[in-house]
């Protein structure tokens, strides 16, 4: 619990600007559109139109999007901007309506009694509707207050940090206590929000400076704590930072943490971890710049990224086509493999698996029509899935794509028969669950591969060779093991990240590499 | 003062307003007396063109009310609506202040003259200065809607029935109080009403209108005397009609 609290500045600052910029940003943008639509009757239906079909998108949906459109932009693609962006254009959508209805809600006795007093339309709509209107707007605003506090939980997988780090590392980690943490506190600060707005509606209505004070003090506050970050970033802008990304599992925390220490330890530089990022958006952000350093699988590249089908037979070769194509294509460093692989695989109870007598994936096959397969959200995407499924001709009775640390449990406890597994995944020992062999060779390697981005590589060479000691450092059976920790012994990812360097696991291979 | 020459009001194919021309010299007041639907309220609307005619001219002071700039035109001349029209979100006062405000008047002058202007419709400033409109009666509301339309000082004034929807002891307060403040300011207007007696009450001379026509303008005692048609001379006998039945059921007596 004090450890989660001890990250608590951090995000709810982070969480709290990414609100406050969006709602702004919504409130400058929508009301002015609100009040220019009421006015032009024709272009009322077409807009409002627009604005509720931003609004059906799934809000992760409409984050995520952000990031491929702005990489293709050529703008920073993950972090802050796709984040804004995507609330901002959440939040239209409740003000932008109540302004109109607010606006058209205005009796047109007042509209004529405000010509005839000799108010020019400018004056009308400033001095008579929008005061009148105001109440409607404000409701409107609150909406989107509370909206776009929740919603900003979802900036973490775009790479944006907010009370959302909470509960996607919390899911991922089994840590519970920390999804409560990040709920609540989002909770508290969404009605912490909306009364204020509230605040001001009522000191504007009674003329109650005093009370308009008050809150816009606060208000004040809030925007000097939230923009304290951005103040601190603006006068060390001299100092970079190193920014490590983790896609949205355990292991990836662990690692990310590993190499932020190391990197920290050996160059003095600052580091930041981006954490709970899509597979594909970890990739794109490396390429584009956005993001420094990552720790990908050689398979995965060689499946989604370079669609190659056809297996070379060795595991080396993989990782060296690799590395040269990342260089090649994308100038991306491959640092060198960690010393483990964290392969696909497919993995089911071991009772289940002895008495229908499956030991291989092709034992699986006349199995499969009656059997349940679960995936996380990628696998079913992906095309090892399809050469697995094409291959051994599986067709199961039902396919279902869920969260990777609820899918263990699930299988453990019968609910499901067939997963996707992490090799490197502890739990599939301490479930008891067996893992099947790829008799057919499809599952391609996935050694753990740093990967450095290009501007790093060029402007920090050091980190590229603080990295290096890392290479050839962990196996198997240790990453298993710190998995193992962080899911079922309910340790953080930087706790046991730090053992792993105080240990001094680093330090023989570390001369045996450097000669 | 007030001055319109062949004024037409058309909406498509119906004709609101049809060659209505007439004069208001200064200082009278004119009533505009018809049934709904008669043009009369538009005829009002188009002297400070919260309507503007389809054709004719309509002239304040000499001047073409189309060559001057609608607001400009609107603070000039005071006008007090049927409906009221307070703005719900400001005081008695700020609803006062408004064209002396958008005027630029100076901020102690405005202060004075909402003051003035709450005693001559004979309400109580210190009570009602900073009251909300929803805080006061009917009665109360338009005395405050007369006030606002008087509060820059305009020699016109133009009225949409708005003593209409008032009990009968409040409007006939109210007419009382406005026959002196016209009297005080030397106002020249048109009232717009279709209650009989309060336009022979009011009206220095009426003016009957009926689907859009003129039919006839006079002093009351012309109307009654030589009404130019049927349709005024039925309109001018109602209030006589009526006193009649009064007068028969107080001879009956208590039964």
């Amino acid at each position: 619990m004090t450890e989660q609290l001890a990250l608590l500045p951090e995000y709810l600052t982070a969480h709290l600007q990414l609100t406050l910029v969006a709602l702004l940003l919504g409130i400058t943008f929508s009301v002015p559109l609100g009040m220019f639509i009421t006015r032009l009757g024709w272009i009322k239906q077409p807009i409002m139109g627009c604005a509720s079909v931003i609004q059906t998108i799934p809000s992760l949906a409409l984050l995520a999007i952000m990031v491929p459109v702005l990489a293709s932009l050529n703008l920073q693609s993950i972090g802050y901007l796709p984040a804004i962006i995507g609330l901002t254009l959440y939040s239209i959508l409740p003000i932008l309506r109540n302004t109109v209805a607010g606006l058209e809600s205005v009796d047109p006795a007042l509209i004529e009694a405000a010509r005839g007093v000799g108010m020019t339309p400018a004056q009308q709509l400033r001095r008579v509707e929008l005061p009148v209107a105001m109440p409607v707007i404000v409701a409107g605003i609150r909406t989107a207050t509370v909206w776009t506090v929740g919603i900003a939980t979802l900036a973490t997988p775009v790479g944006a940090t907010s009370l959302g780090n909470y509960i996607f590392t919390g899911l991922q980690t089994r840590n519970f206590t920390a999804v409560l943490v990040g709920c609540v506190a989002a909770s508290i600060l969404a009605l912490v929000l909306d009364g204020l707005v509230r605040a001001l509606e009522v000191a504007a209505q009674r003329r109650n400076r005093a009370l308009a004070v008050a809150v816009l003090g606060v208000f004040g506050v809030l925007c000097l704590f939230a923009g304290a970050p951005i103040a601190r970033n603006l006068f060390s802008q001299s100092r970079d930072r190193i920014t490590i990304g983790a896609k949205t599992f355990t292991e990836q925390y662990i690692l990310s943490e590993i190499m932020a220490r190391t990197i920290h330890e050996e160059t003095g530089l600052d580091t930041t971890v981006m954490q709970s990022l899509g597979s594909t958006v970890a990739f794109d952000a490396l390429r584009t710049g956005g993001l420094d350093v990552y720790v990908d699988y050689s398979g995965t590249i060689w499946a989604t990224i370079m669609k190659r089908d056809q297996l070379p037979d060795d595991r080396t070769e993989v990782l060296s086509a690799v590395a040269r194509y990342l260089a090649d294509e994308h100038g991306i460093v491959q640092v060198g493999a960690l010393g483990f692989e964290n392969a696909y695989a497919l993995a089911m109870r071991e009772r289940q698996a002895s008495n229908l007598g499956i030991r291989r994936i092709s034992d699986l096959t006349p199995h499969a029509p009656r059997l349940s397969m679960g995936g996380d959200y990628e696998f079913f995407g992906r095309p090892e899935w399809r050469d697995i499924r094409d291959a051994y001709g599986l067709h199961f009775a039902s396919k279902r794509s869920m969260d990777s640390s609820l899918m263990y449990q699930a299988a453990a406890n019968g609910s499901i028969d067939v997963i996707s597994a992490f090799s490197t995944d502890g739990r599939i020992a301490a479930l008891n669950l067996r893992v099947l062999e790829d008799d057919r060779g499809v599952i391609p390697p996935y050694d753990a591969v740093i990967l450095v981005s290009p501007v790093l590589a060029r402007k920090h060479p050091a980190v590229v060779e603080s990295l290096r000691r890392l290479v050839g450092t962990i196996d198997a059976d240790r990453m298993r093991q710190m998995n193992l920790s962080v899911d079922e012994l309910g340790r953080t990812p930087a706790d046991v990240a730090a053992e792993f360097l105080r240990e001094g696991a680093l330090t023989p291979l570390r001369r045996s590499q450097s000669n | 003062m007030i001055e319109l020459q062949n004024v037409t009001k058309r909406y498509g194919e119906t004709v609101a307003v049809d060659g209505v021309s007439l004069t208001v010299t200064e200082g009278e007041l004119l009533v505009l007396l018809g049934d709904s639907g008669s043009g009369k309220t538009t005829t009002l609307k188009m002297v400070n063109r919260l309507i503007d005619a389809t054709s004719g001219v309509i002239r304040l002071d000499g001047e073409d009310v189309r060559e001057v700039p609608e607001h400009i035109l609107r603070r000039r001349v005071g006008y007090v609506f049927q409906k009221v029209g307070l703005f719900p979100h400001m005081t008695v006062a700020e609803n006062i202040a408004i064209t002396p405000k958008l005027l630029g008047w100076e901020a102690s002058t405005i202060q004075r003259r909402v003051n003035e202007l709450l005693e001559m419709v004979e309400l109580d400033p210190a009570v009602m200065r900073e009251r909300r409109p929803t805080e006061l009666s009917g009665g109360q509301q338009q005395r405050v809607g007369v006030a606002r339309a008087l509060a820059a000082t305009p020699k016109v004034m133009l009225l949409d029935e708005p003593f209409g929807a008032l009990d009968p002891l409040t409007r006939d307060r109210l007419q009382h109080s406005f026959m002196r403040i016209r009297k005080e300011n030397h106002l020249t207007a048109i009232f717009v009403t279709h209650d009989m007696v309060e336009a022979l009450i009011l009206g220095d001379r009426i003016a009957v209108m009926r689907a859009g026509r003129l039919v006839q303008i006079g002093t009351p005692h012309e109307l009654m005397v030589e009404p130019t048609d049927e349709y005024v001379q039925q309109l001018m006998g109602t209030p006589k009609r009526q006193a009649h039945l009064v007068d028969e059921l107080m001879a009956k007596g208590p039964q």
